[in-house]
């Protein structure tokens, strides 16, 4: 070492006298920001490898620390897993109850609805067999059940009862191929027999092939077979085929479409009446024809409009004619109105409260006016139509007594089409209030068939249109 | 190389080792910076002699210690930076102190006696301390100062020339062997 030092003793002390006078400097001089140089060069040299120190810890400490998580993480993961599986599990459960909840609840729906005798069966047990279309339900001789009743939903028909136990009764599925019930289509009214297929859909027998039957039509018992009462709803035609003599027709059941769980063993069935289809020429309303003789100035100009020149001008005009000056007429040093005479009594309390609200007057004066004005001006200021009390042109395509519904479509309809006069119409003396009751447009027009509300559809099996 | 070239370039160190009286070293140094710093005043044109710079570079030379001559540099160096107001200590002195390292350093291995050679070394250390100088001012200060090496160069052959007249004088000033 010592050897070392006296070799290189004479570069070690140029090198300490040197970085003495650095310091020196550093201690001496400021940069811009009138930072010492030495603490620039202390901070430049001692962080970058106070960074590098850091990386070495912060990586060291990372990896232990990851390493410490990724064990616990793995642990977290399983007991993680586990309780998604469990949440999973749960949740499908509490699904499944929701449906049964909806199921129940419709099915109760049903059953205060249908005029027949219902009792409701649960679902306990499928037929054995992988082909089996037989389930039991847990409702058996002992409520009253018998063979040969009709099992239905609220969606449709289920099957019948095939052998009634003190506890329990097994049902065949119409899609058992020894099933068959008769049915008939809702539009054309178009009868058959259903019978099951062993498969999802069922076949509808004896459909001549003359007969129109479309796809999407929906098919009702018909009540014929005396076991399901008519009018209960059975499936929606899927695939109709034209053949001789009978055209091949299958019918997706609907009662079938949610599964099974609950359903109603009809014990007393009453028939009802086969919701009818909407027609495609449903009658769509018309409004009023336009009153006859023009339809223009039937009622008087009870006042100006409601601008104030309007009003001025009326004024003006008013005591011209109070005072015989015609104006535009004469030449210089011809008569000159008195405008500051006051108008005339009758007239001016008109002008003055028509500049005021010509609404409410305007039904008055409405009233006297003919029975044929099927505009009440008090109206006229609410439905933006002028008040001057100039009925609107024919060719403006808005009927006075469309107005008034299309008012009562706003909530006032009814005692504005009081006020209103004479309904032109008897499809007009409806109030329009009450078209807003029945889900009728405001302006009148009847829903497109396109749209139709079946007025008995089944609850949850309203027809795919 | 030849016995007399050996010894034009090499030549006896403890022959050539030249002393000095400390007061010698002492105000030659502080006479040089004061005519640095005083006479410029009156002689414009005396402000491009180096006086300080040839006074080291001669006892460097001469003494053929390189710590030795670090020091005298670094001294001397501090003295004119402390009689500089506008740069901080240690701006000369580190550049003296490396002229005076490395101009013993030669004086180690070159007979300096010769007035040649005196001249060369001169002219090569005033560049290198000008050079030096111009690195750490743009470096430690950041002050944006330009080098004209075609001035640098003539005013050191200026110094040079200046430097070996007074080597002349000084070597008066030596203690006899």
């Amino acid at each position: 070492m010592e050897t070392l030092l006296n070799r290189y003793r004479n570069i070690t002390v140029l090198l300490l006298v040197i970085f003495a006078q650095l310091v020196l400097i550093a201690v001496q001089v400021r940069n811009d920001q009138d930072v010492r140089m030495v603490r620039i060069w202390s901070v430049t040299a001692i962080t970058p490898l106070a960074r590098v120190l850091e990386t070495v810890r912060g990586g060291t400490a990372g990896f232990f620390g990851s390493y410490i998580l990724m064990h616990d993480a793995r642990e977290d993961n399983r007991r993680l897993q586990a309780e998604v599986d469990h949440l999973k599990m749960e949740n499908q459960y509490l699904k499944s109850e929701i449906s049964t909840a909806d199921r129940a609840k419709a099915l109760v729906a049903f059953q205060a609805r249908t005029q027949s005798k219902t009792l409701a069966a649960r679902v306990i047990a499928a037929g054995a067999g992988a082909n089996s279309k037989v389930v039991f339900l847990d409702r058996g001789s002992g409520s009253g059940v018998e063979r040969g009743m009709p099992v239905v939903t609220p969606d449709g028909i289920v099957g019948k009862v095939i052998a009634a136990y003190p506890t329990a009764s097994e049902v065949m599925l119409i899609t058992d191929p020894e099933f068959a019930a008769g049915v008939v289509s809702q539009k054309n009214h178009v009868g058959g027999t259903l019978k099951g297929q062993g498969q999802t859909n069922c076949k509808v027998d004896y459909v001549p092939s003359e007969e129109k039957v479309e796809v999407g039509e929906w098919f009702y018992t018909s009540g014929d077979d005396r076991v399901f009462p008519k009018g209960f709803p059975v499936g929606v035609a899927r695939v109709v085929r034209p053949n001789s003599p009978y055209q091949e027709v299958l019918v997706e059941p609907s009662g079938l479409e949610h599964g099974l769980e609950a359903v109603l063993i009809v014990l007393e069935g009453v028939h009802q009446a086969i919701p009818e289809a909407p027609a495609a020429n449903a009658p769509v309303y018309l409004g009023a024809p336009p009153p006859a003789g023009g339809g223009e100035a039937t009622i008087p100009p009870t006042g100006p409009a409601g601008t104030d020149a309007d009003r001025l001008l009326h004024k003006y005009r008013q005591i011209g004619a109070a005072q015989n000056v015609k104006f535009g007429e004469g030449g210089v040093g011809a008569k000159v109105a008195d405008f500051n005479a006051k108008v005339p009594a009758s007239e001016g309390v008109q002008a003055e409260g028509a500049s005021g609200r010509a609404g409410e007057r305007g039904s008055g004066a409405a009233a006297a006016s003919e029975k044929k004005t099927a505009q009440p001006v008090g109206d006229a200021s609410k439905t933006g139509k002028p008040a001057n009390g100039i009925a609107p042109s024919p060719a403006a395509g808005v009927p006075a007594s469309e107005g008034v519904q299309a008012e009562g479509a706003r909530g006032r309809a009814g005692e504005r089409a009081s006020r209103g006069g004479a309904a032109p119409d008897k499809k007009m003396s409806q109030p329009a209030g009450d078209a807003r009751k029945t889900g009728k447009p405001a302006n009148g027009i009847a829903p497109s068939p396109a749209h139709p509300l079946p007025r008995s559809a089944p609850p949850s099996t309203s027809p795919p249109q | 190389m030849t016995e007399s070239g050996d010894r034009f370039l090499v030549g006896n160190q403890r022959e050539q080792v030249s002393r000095f009286r400390a007061r010698v070293l002492l105000f030659v140094p502080l006479a040089a910076i004061l005519f640095q710093v005083y006479v410029p005043r009156f002689f414009d044109f005396l402000g491009y002699l180096e006086l300080p710079l040839l006074v080291t570079i001669y006892f460097a030379l001469m003494r053929r210690s390189q710590i030795g001559g670090l020091f005298i540099g670094a001294f001397i160096g501090l003295a004119q930076d402390s009689l500089s107001i506008k740069q901080p200590l240690g701006m000369f002195g580190i550049v003296k102190t490396l002229v005076g390292y490395f101009a013993a350093s030669v004086g180690l291995r070159i007979d300096v006696e010769h007035s040649v050679i005196r001249l060369l070394l001169t002219f090569f250390f005033y560049f290198f301390h000008q050079f030096l100088y111009w690195v750490l001012v743009r470096g430690l200060l950041g002050k944006p100062v330009s080098f004209e090496i075609q001035r640098t160069l003539v005013l050191g052959l200026l110094n040079a020339v200046v430097g070996v007249t007074l080597f002349h004088f000084l070597d008066r000033l030596r203690e006899p062997a």
